[in-house]
């Protein structure tokens, strides 16, 4: 616009280049050496707390890291071993396809190879969200499927051809724990929401076998319903009819899971503010409907990383297995301490074994709290 | 007032009534449960036949005929399986109250560790929490029980503290010695008990109806403290404590604790502890800033802060998960199977072995334990009621 300017409005207040950086103030940043001592040594009580972890380091962190890696022996024999004096590793190596594949018949070990890989695979697609599908659901049924007829050779006790059937018996290492958490999830999952709407029901009946389920359950230690599954179940069979000792391990622990998981979704249950119900009544849903469609999606959502914790409890409840004798991976570590070539390794074969829960606790931790800030960005500051 | 006529109801088949819907579903529940719950029990009933056993509870008054490594009455193998049981039970009960207040202390010590302004400390506190809290609690017993036994002998045993010496034979604590059961004592103990609980409610009352507020604390301290004292004083110190000292190849004086107790309370505390830390600091840090400031604003001292505006609303946060801990800790207990410690999982499981009483035995244990943590839910929840918001 070409209006007519006075001389006097030449005047304007708009800066038209950059103004220089303010320096930060100087008194508020200190430099990193004195911020580094303040925090450390800045008070007396500070400085006492430092000087203890200090000490505490150097008293047990260098005859640890001596242990276990300078006179420690990597590769080797037991003689060789006892003579560096230091950590045992060959030790590991040597029985580490043993800890992986337990007692399964060496020339088909490919098959439980092949089930970890697929599992390996699955894991991997399901920690993605974009997969978070109706579809995941079906394709772990079937790979779960897949993955016990890979193992024993036959689904629902019909034989798959080519392959020869392996007792579970024979089952054993990384394997088992994974089939006892997997498919304790797996089946835990549906009845943990049946129990949790059981406990919420107006239905007497219905709440209090719920409540009694959950109650006892949660109430005994898991060592009683495995001592229940491996003495008193194979009593109410019917004469003749025998369940695995696997299998049978495998249900306590699905019953166990159940009960704890439905907990979670009954937490989850009561977070549904009320309106939401009766919004889903006021469109004309049935109790099936609101279920489905408004409640339960906002209830399992906002459990899920109550449904990883109680997960990776239920995980590390796996080695308790041990007290019923059933080769999961820390039994079978446990029996290759027995190896009469490598006697006096405990320490370092529990090392072994709890760096590999560690792994695998800690990465499902960390995953879960991603998923929390994932899922409810609105309370991330 | 005119009535309104109300039509005669639609007929509506059965199952779209919703009340007859639901008693139909829930005698089909019932039913199916019953049918299941009779044809185990028939089965049971026609295996143990089958099998030449028997259901009953003769085998609790029979000798048990083996040796329980440690308990707090005296036990020979001539004495009952039932007496065998209590043994293992007041085992079960001794670890887990042992245990219990040991996490509490280490773990409220490590809670509030882990938000010190100390990156250090901070660090290496969160990095034992999550080392404990992400590997299996079993892995940690064996692992304990094996580093006990490779220590050095009584002779080398480690000083821990002022009396205290771990071997591989376990651990040697001071522990006070009386020549005979001081009831007296224990009276007293009690008396003091309900004096304090007497006066801290008079007092209370008087603070509400006068304003100042006498010491109620160090006055119920003392009402506790000092009648035992006065009681031991009269009675001329019937007890004293017995230290532990090395004479030849062991030590004599003190009691010793086995390997397998010392090792599994170290598992029990060290992981129950980590995830009671992690419980403290969230109850703390769920308390907002605000509260300090405006208590602060008010005038108010900070121990009575903490005493009466801060942990109050923490241990509302704190409690529901704390207790939940506690109940872990002694079904956790039944661990003590694996490593040895005659608990009462350990002993049922002998008994069972002996008796092929598999039914009867687990059955008792599993009641005890549901028991147990009944009861310990029901206080808990009695005072985590008394502790709740009151909403009016």
């Amino acid at each position: 616009m070409n209006r007519p300017v006075s001389p006097d409005a030449l005047v304007h207040y708009v800066a038209d280049e950059k103004l220089a950086d303010l320096k930060p103030p100087a008194s508020v940043l200190p430099p990193w050496p004195v911020a580094l001592f303040r925090t450390y040594f800045g008070t007396p009580g500070t400085a006492a707390i430092t000087i203890v972890c200090l000490a505490v380091l150097a008293w047990t962190l260098p005859p640890f890291l001596t242990w276990a890696f300078i006179n420690a022996t990597w590769t080797g024999t037991a003689a060789q071993c006892r003579e560096a004096g230091g950590a045992c590793w060959a030790f590991i190596g040597e029985k580490f396809w043993f800890s992986v594949f337990g007692l399964y018949p060496f020339e088909q070990r490919w098959r439980p190879a092949t089930v970890l890989v697929i599992f390996a695979v699955m894991v991997a697609f399901s920690t993605q969200r974009v997969f978070w599908r109706r579809e995941l659901v079906y394709a772990w049924l079937a790979v779960l499927a897949l993955m016990w007829g890979l193992m024993g050779g036959s689904v629902l006790g019909i034989p798959i051809p080519g392959l020869e059937p392996v007792a579970t018996r024979l089952w054993g290492g990384w394997l088992v724990t994974i089939f006892l958490s997997v498919f304790g999830l797996a089946m835990a999952y549906p009845i943990g929401i049946m129990l949790a709407l059981g406990r919420r029901s107006r239905r007497p009946v219905v709440r209090a076998l719920s409540v009694a389920w959950i109650e006892f359950i949660r109430g005994v230690p898991l060592i009683s319903l495995l001592f229940i599954a491996t003495f008193i179940v194979p009593l109410f069979m019917p004469q003749g009819v025998e369940i695995d000792r696997l299998i049978r391990a495998q249900i306590a622990f699905i019953a166990f899971a159940a009960a704890y998981m439905a907990e979670v979704f009954r937490g989850g249950l009561q977070a549904i503010p009320k309106g939401q119900f009766e919004g889903a009544q006021s469109l004309g849903l049935n109790y099936a409907q609101t279920m489905r469609f408004i409640v339960m999606p906002q209830a399992l959502k906002i459990t899920i990383p109550a449904q990883v914790n109680t997960f990776i409890g239920l995980f590390k409840d796996t080695t308790l297995v041990l007290i019923i004798g059933i080769f999961d991976f820390f039994t079978t570590l446990r029996s290759a301490l027995g190896d009469s070539n490598w006697l006096g390794f405990a320490t370092e074969a529990y090392l072994y074994a709890a760096f590999v829960y560690f792994i695998a606790c800690y990465t499902m931790s960390r995953y879960s709290q991603r998923l929390e800030k994932d899922l409810n960005p609105e309370r991330v500051r | 007032m005119s009535t309104i006529e109300t039509p005669p109801a639609a007929r509506t088949a059965f199952w779209n009534d919703p009340v007859k819907r639901g008693l139909a579903l829930q005698a089909a529940l019932l039913a199916f449960v019953v049918l299941v719950v009779w044809a185990a029990w028939s089965n049971m009933s026609a295996n143990m036949v089958a099998r030449g056993l028997t259901f009953g509870w003769d085998y609790l008054s029979r000798p048990a005929n083996f040796a329980v490594g440690e308990g707090l009455i005296p036990f020979a193998p001539t004495d009952s399986y039932g007496r065998a049981l209590v043994v293992g039970l007041l085992n079960t009960l001794r670890i887990a109250v042992v245990g219990i207040v040991l996490a509490t202390l280490l773990g409220v010590a490590i809670g509030v560790m882990r938000l010190s302004s100390n990156p250090l400390l901070a660090r290496l506190v969160a990095g034992y929490v999550e080392v404990v809290r992400n590997t299996p609690l079993l892995l940690q017993l064996f692992l304990w029980y094996a580093i006990i036994n490779t220590l050095p002998g009584p002779r080398q045993a480690l000083p821990l503290g002022p009396g205290m010496y771990l071997s591989n034979r376990g651990m040697k604590v001071p522990w006070v010695e009386w020549s005979h059961v001081l009831w007296p004592v224990v009276w007293a103990f009690v008396a003091g008990i309900v004096a304090a609980v007497i006066a801290a409610r008079a007092l209370k009352r008087r603070r509400e109806a006068t304003g100042d507020a006498p010491p109620t604390l160090p006055i119920a301290v003392a009402l506790v403290v000092v009648p035992p004292f006065l009681a031991l004083a009269v009675q001329g110190f019937p007890a004293t404590i017995s230290v532990p000292v090395l004479q030849g190849f062991n030590f004599t004086g003190g009691i010793e604790l086995s390997p397998e107790f010392v090792a599994l309370l170290l598992g029990l505390v060290l992981y129950t502890a980590a995830f009671i830390a992690e419980i403290v600091r969230g109850g703390i840090v769920a308390v907002s800033k605000g509260q300090w400031e405006a208590a602060r604003a008010l005038g108010l001292p900070s121990p009575r802060i903490m005493r009466l505006v801060i942990l109050p609303q923490a241990l509302r946060v704190i409690i529901p998960p704390l207790t939940s801990q506690y109940l872990n800790l002694t079904k956790n207990s039944s661990l003590a199977v694996a490593i040895g410690y005659p608990d009462l999982v350990h002993v049922s499981n002998t008994t069972m072995n002996q008796t092929g009483r598999a039914v009867e035995v687990i059955l008792v244990f599993a009641l005890v334990y549901l028991t147990i943590s009944l009861l310990t839910s029901g206080f808990m929840n009695w005072y985590n009621g008394r502790v709740a918001i009151r909403e009016r």
